[in-house]
């Protein structure tokens, strides 16, 4: 289709409270700049149920204007309703460019509506730029399972859409709410939604955790040696205000919940500081974790590949190396 | 029931290396596997063949001839039948014409084998990995979608579908036909027996070229169809090497370490 207008959308996920997901507030941070270059209005378009809480977040986070598709059927997400929601504000004004939130219902439903568009879409992208010579997005993406780096490019189809990755851009600063704010009144039928929830197994308060929007993260791996084990990251964890990561094998060995799981196959942080214990760093865990500012890595195996991405590495056993290093922080925040 | 099985041929990316002189990817040596979520996808069917006997199992792969590779796997596992789907004119496709050029051998075949009441794909292959391609096919078809499942149930015109969501599992119903997409289950795929191996190793591997494909538009398909280019790759570069701290005991570690940190101030 034919762009309307250069402006950049990006797609506000909500929860079924109607507050907004993290990651579409985030993406509004690169989205400024990439609106300004392209020539055109920044967009927030959110999708739910009750959604002021959504709507008032996306405006004081930057958005020039905002449109809103809400109704009961959004509140639990399917993918006929949004892939439908979408296409009806696409349609109407064609944008030249969305980013949405590679979050599981953002990967589901993205395919369906770029492919009905017959437009392209760059999947999980890690980096967005604009490219100077003939204005196109540059979506960077890994592949191959972290090894390789694509820069992808939608020349002659609009509008261009990648999902992108939560927990890469940091939420843009709080400012004054000027968004122009317009509601589309748009609703499928109950006979259009051709899947239907049937149970829901939340897990336990417990095992949630928001590593995404966590300052601190102590992780844990194969070297952990089992459930007892991650007890002493808590206590770190818990010492200094953060929460409990794992790598993939500790996933895996079932000692702690998938939820905690970091890397290519699960969560992509960007904390202060990530603190690595008995993690030995294979490239899937190491692509979800390059957004730390600052990584530790407590490992007894000098040659682990962890130690080429740490910042500061400790050789040695995490169980003689953490609780002490737990005790001095008690001291210093007690 | 009918189920076709879309399995893609992959690279170990577990097994790839970088050259550290040239900082580019061994790709030499390293094993070619079915996309381990296709094998979940695989196992799924044959789950519900093992409840409805009566159940048939199609796959069907795109990819060069060597790919056939991977369809005796399938065949060995549990699929009954299997289709490559190859041509020069498709090489280069993205998501968009990959999955286009899929859904017009999807009719092809429903013309030989009957329809399809369910077709699985994995969530995404370890080589790409842009969970891109089943979404699309299922656009394409105009099929409803469960991605991300884990466990699937046959009940009446209906699948009940085990969901790993974000926090959490559910269990979605979607009525048939329609495409779902798999990821990693509790438990491990089958093994095949030997002597479906031997079978495996004999039977026959339907080819199906561009020009069998009665439905398809060709200017949708390969490099020129499809609307993403990738512009340039590059091996994430590496950082720079780190403070170790290896002290005399690992107290004195410990210690060293929260000097360390609270001198430059991250904690």
């Amino acid at each position: 289709m034919e762009a309307k207008s250069k402006d950049l959308w990006v797609f506000i996920e909500t929860k079924e409270d109607g507050s907004a997901k993290n990651v579409g507030i985030e993406l509004l941070n690169p989205g400024r700049e990439l609106a300004n270059k392209q020539g055109g209005k920044l967009v927030a378009v959110v999708v739910g149920y009750n959604t002021k809480a959504a709507v008032e977040e996306a405006g004081k986070h930057g958005a020039d204007q905002i449109i809103v598709v809400d109704g009961e059927e959004y509140k639990v997400f399917s993918t006929d309703a949004y892939k439908l929601a979408m296409l009806h504000v696409i349609e109407k004004y064609a944008p030249t460019t969305i980013l949405i939130g590679a979050t599981p219902e953002g990967r589901d439903f993205a395919p369906r509506l770029s492919c009905n568009l017959k437009t392209g879409l760059t999947a999980d992208c890690t980096g967005l730029d604009i490219d100077d010579e003939t204005g196109n997005m540059i979506w960077t993406r890994p592949t191959f399972g972290g090894n390789l780096m694509a820069c992808i490019m939608c020349p002659d189809n609009r509008p261009q859409m990648g999902t992108v990755r939560p927990g890469v851009f940091k939420k843009p600063a709080e400012t004054e709410n000027k968004a122009e704010v317009i509601t589309e009144d748009f609703h499928v039928t109950p006979d259009q939604i051709r899947t239907e929830v049937l149970k829901v197994m939340k897990e336990s308060a417990a095992d949630f955790v928001d590593l995404e929007g966590a300052d601190i993260i102590v992780s844990g791996g194969r070297g952990v040696g089992g459930a007892d084990g991650f007890k002493i990251l808590k206590d770190l964890a818990d010492a200094l205000g953060g929460v409990v990561g794992a790598s993939r094998a500790a996933v895996d060995e079932g000692w702690i919940a998938h939820s905690h799981q970091v890397g290519q196959t699960g969560k992509t942080v960007g904390p202060k500081l990530y603190i690595a214990c008995g993690i030995s760093g294979a490239i899937q865990h190491a692509a979800g974790i390059t957004g730390s500012d600052v990584i530790v890595a407590i490992n007894k195996d000098a040659d682990a590949p962890i130690f080429d991405i740490a910042d500061y590495g400790v050789v040695g056993n995490l169980f003689d190396i953490v609780p002490v290093f737990t005790e001095e922080v008690k001291k210093l925040k007690g | 029931m009918n189920i076709l099985v879309c399995v893609k041929q992959v690279p170990d990316t577990t097994e790839i290396k970088i050259d550290p002189k040239t900082n580019t990817l061994i790709r030499d040596g390293v094993p070619s596997i079915v996309n381990p979520f296709d094998g979940y996808a695989l196992e799924a069917a044959a789950r519900i063949k093992d409840k409805n006997p009566d159940t048939k199992i199609v796959v069907m792969s795109m990819g060069p001839s060597q790919a056939e590779a991977a369809l005796r796997d399938c065949l060995a596992i549990a699929a009954d039948k299997a289709y490559l789907v190859s041509d020069r004119a498709f090489g280069g496709s993205d998501t968009l014409a990959t999955s286009y050029i899929l859904s017009s051998a999807v009719k092809k075949i429903e013309e030989l084998e009957g329809k399809f009441d369910a077709v699985f794909c994995g969530k995404q292959a370890i080589d790409g990995d842009t969970a891109q391609v089943g979404p699309e096919l299922a656009e394409h078809l105009g099929y409803p979608q469960v991605t991300y499942g884990l466990e699937v149930s046959l009940e009446d015109d209906s699948l009940h579908v085990l969901r790993e969501a974000e926090d959490g599992t559910e269990i979605i119903g979607v009525k048939l036909p329609c495409v779902v997409t798999f990821t990693k289950p509790s438990f491990d795929p089958r093994f095949p027996t030997i002597k479906r191996k031997m079978a495996a190793r004999r039977a026959k591997i339907e080819q199906l070229s561009a020009a069998d494909l009665t439905t398809i538009d060709l200017t949708r398909a390969g490099l020129k169809g499809s609307p993403t280019k990738v512009k340039k790759s590059f091996v994430p570069p590496r950082k720079e090497a780190g403070v170790v701290i290896k002290e005399a005991t690992p107290e004195d570690s410990a210690h060293k370490l929260f000097q360390t940190l609270n001198d430059a101030h991250v904690i």
